[in-house]
């Protein structure tokens, strides 16, 4: 039942571990009214607590890292969690560097995987509702 | 008992849309001072461009920004090719000046709707964004990506200015441009924002030049320092463009000048597409050795002067490479813009400097037994001679 419910308004929260800034002005641009996935029900949450998609973009920096982890358990179940960008999936051109840990995956558990540099802000909405997906199916029992 | 308490803004807070961390000491409701913590978008790329080639290191570079990519491009290529002896064609400057300008209207675009919705504006937030999707089509149109323009290589740009791609950003401008002049009105007018943004976060002439601020924050203050005036590059000697400059210091004057230089910005993407030399601007090969030297390298990016200093020891590695970012200056050094200041206007404050964070970050070396804090350069770190416990 819940589940259903989470379907029809998903939150977004959105955390920059890292990046250019390229791929969080194109979620910030996916938010926007000529895109509009709040006719969807997407929307940014005020806080972590409310939310139900993590997007994650950037390569995961170690000191971000440990606050990504803090923020995903804040989250309540079911949560999804969609990697954004070349950067966000494997470290993109920034792979190899010393201050990183690469891929938000080795942080935590991630769902989608939405790959570009940065990814066009439909393939973003795409990315979310493939995770919509991911709830519908129900949490993870925890 | 302690005096103050310390509240965190960050470094996830919906105000801010990029990891930093302010640790604000209030009395009461008066912010005391300010620690700004960075450190969470640090990814070492500084070093990661000793390990890689000449051109490869382009497009590491421009991915130190997503915003300003292209001028980090600009200030790269330009001193490589200083560097090299390579002198790119006229017509490639103005093609890579078209692209250094439209960053620089969506740059100002993008900060007023942050602060529109810092502010509690949100549907002016979602009006601005909305506009500035044109300036990002245009974007597209001209160098085939909507964020990373990835048009410079050394020598010239990647692709050449079609005349029907001209025709059409000419006939979006003139759209762009009345939306522009809309919003400054709107923001010039606007009780709410008026109430909430004038006289907050007063920067005095001398303060600014004290505390070694760039860019719009310091022309704000009334001083008339712009790169592009200053030290022309590409083809600014020819467009000659116009230094805005406001006298107010406020957060409001700071956010008033910005509309103005994107409504600057279009007369020179106008004028630039007017005066447009002939010929090729793609180059026919790409030099990838450069000889002994060093350059320095300005360039005036939207948030103020960036600097790069490019050493070569000979080869198709460079040796070093120091990059100085606006933001630094304007973030690190701004801790004294928020005394006396009550909490709620912190998140207006910081927005109206443009905050651009992946530019900030710097190591930071924290001595938690002395309370020591210090910043060190990547030199020092990678030779071994400071341990970080």
């Amino acid at each position: 039942m819940r589940n259903k419910l989470i379907r029809y308004s998903p939150w977004l929260v959105h955390f920059n571990t890292g990046a250019c800034n390229g791929c969080d002005i194109e979620v910030l641009a996916a938010i926007t009214p000529l895109f509009d996935p709040e006719r969807m029900g997407v929307k940014l949450a005020p806080n972590p607590r409310h939310g139900d998609i993590l997007i994650v973009t950037g390569a995961v920096t170690k000191k971000a890292g440990e606050r990504l982890k803090r923020l995903y358990d804040q989250m309540p179940s079911p949560k999804a969690v969609v990697a954004v960008g070349a950067c966000a999936i494997s470290g993109g051109v920034f792979a190899g560097s010393y201050p990183l840990v690469s891929g938000a995956d080795k942080v935590i558990p991630v769902d989608v995987y939405v790959p570009g540099c940065p990814p066009r802000p439909e393939a973003i909405i795409d990315g979310i509702l493939k995770a919509t997906k991911k709830l519908e199916g129900g949490g993870e029992g925890d | 008992m302690a005096k103050y308490v310390e509240v965190p803004v960050g470094p996830q807070h919906p105000a801010l849309h990029e990891p930093i961390m302010l640790r604000v000491k209030l009395d009461g409701e008066v912010v005391e001072g300010v620690d700004i913590v960075t450190g969470y978008n640090h990814r070492g790329v500084e070093k990661l461009g000793e390990k890689n080639s000449w051109v490869r290191d382009i497009y590491i570079f421009s991915r130190i920004c997503g915003i300003c990519n292209a001028v980090h491009a600009q200030t790269y290529t330009q001193g490589v090719e200083k560097l090299m002896g390579v002198e790119p064609p006229p017509r490639a400057k103005y093609i890579r000046t078209i692209v250094m300008e439209l960053e620089r209207i969506h740059s100002h675009m993008l900060i007023n709707a942050v602060m529109a919705e810092a502010i509690g504006f949100d549907t002016l937030f979602m009006l601005i964004m909305r506009d500035r999707e044109r300036v990002m089509h245009l974007k597209e149109i001209i160098t085939g990506q909507r964020v990373h323009a990835d048009i410079h290589i050394i020598g010239g740009v990647k692709r050449d200015l079609k005349p029907e791609t001209a025709e059409k950003v000419l006939r979006v401008l003139d759209y762009i441009e009345a939306r522009l002049k809309h919003y400054k009105k709107v923001f010039e007018e606007d009780y709410t924002i008026r109430k909430r943004l004038e006289d907050v976060g007063k920067i005095s002439k001398q303060e600014a030049l004290k505390h070694s601020l760039v860019g719009p924050v310091l022309r704000a203050s009334g001083v008339p320092s712009d790169v592009r005036v200053d030290d022309p590059y590409s083809a600014y000697d020819e467009l000659k463009p116009n230094i805005v400059v406001r006298h107010e210091g406020d957060s409001l004057a700071r956010m008033l000048l910005r509309w103005d230089e994107a409504l600057e910005s279009v007369r020179l993407i106008r004028a630039a597409i007017k005066n447009m030399p002939k010929g090729n601007p793609v180059p026919k090969a790409i030099k990838r050795a450069a000889g002994k030297g060093e350059v320095f390298s300005r360039v005036e990016a939207p948030r103020g002067e960036l600097i790069y200093h490019i050493v070569s020891t000979g080869g198709p590695k460079p040796y070093r490479i120091k990059v100085r970012t606006p933001s630094f200056n304007n973030i690190v050094n701004s801790g004294f813009a928020y005394i006396g200041e009550r909490l709620a206007d912190v998140p207006v404050i910081l927005t109206s400097f443009d905050p651009c964070i992946s530019c900030t970050e710097r190591v930071l070396v924290v001595d938690e037994k002395k309370g020591l804090r210090k910043w060190v350069p990547f030199m020092a770190l990678s030779r071994g001679e400071i341990r970080v416990a």
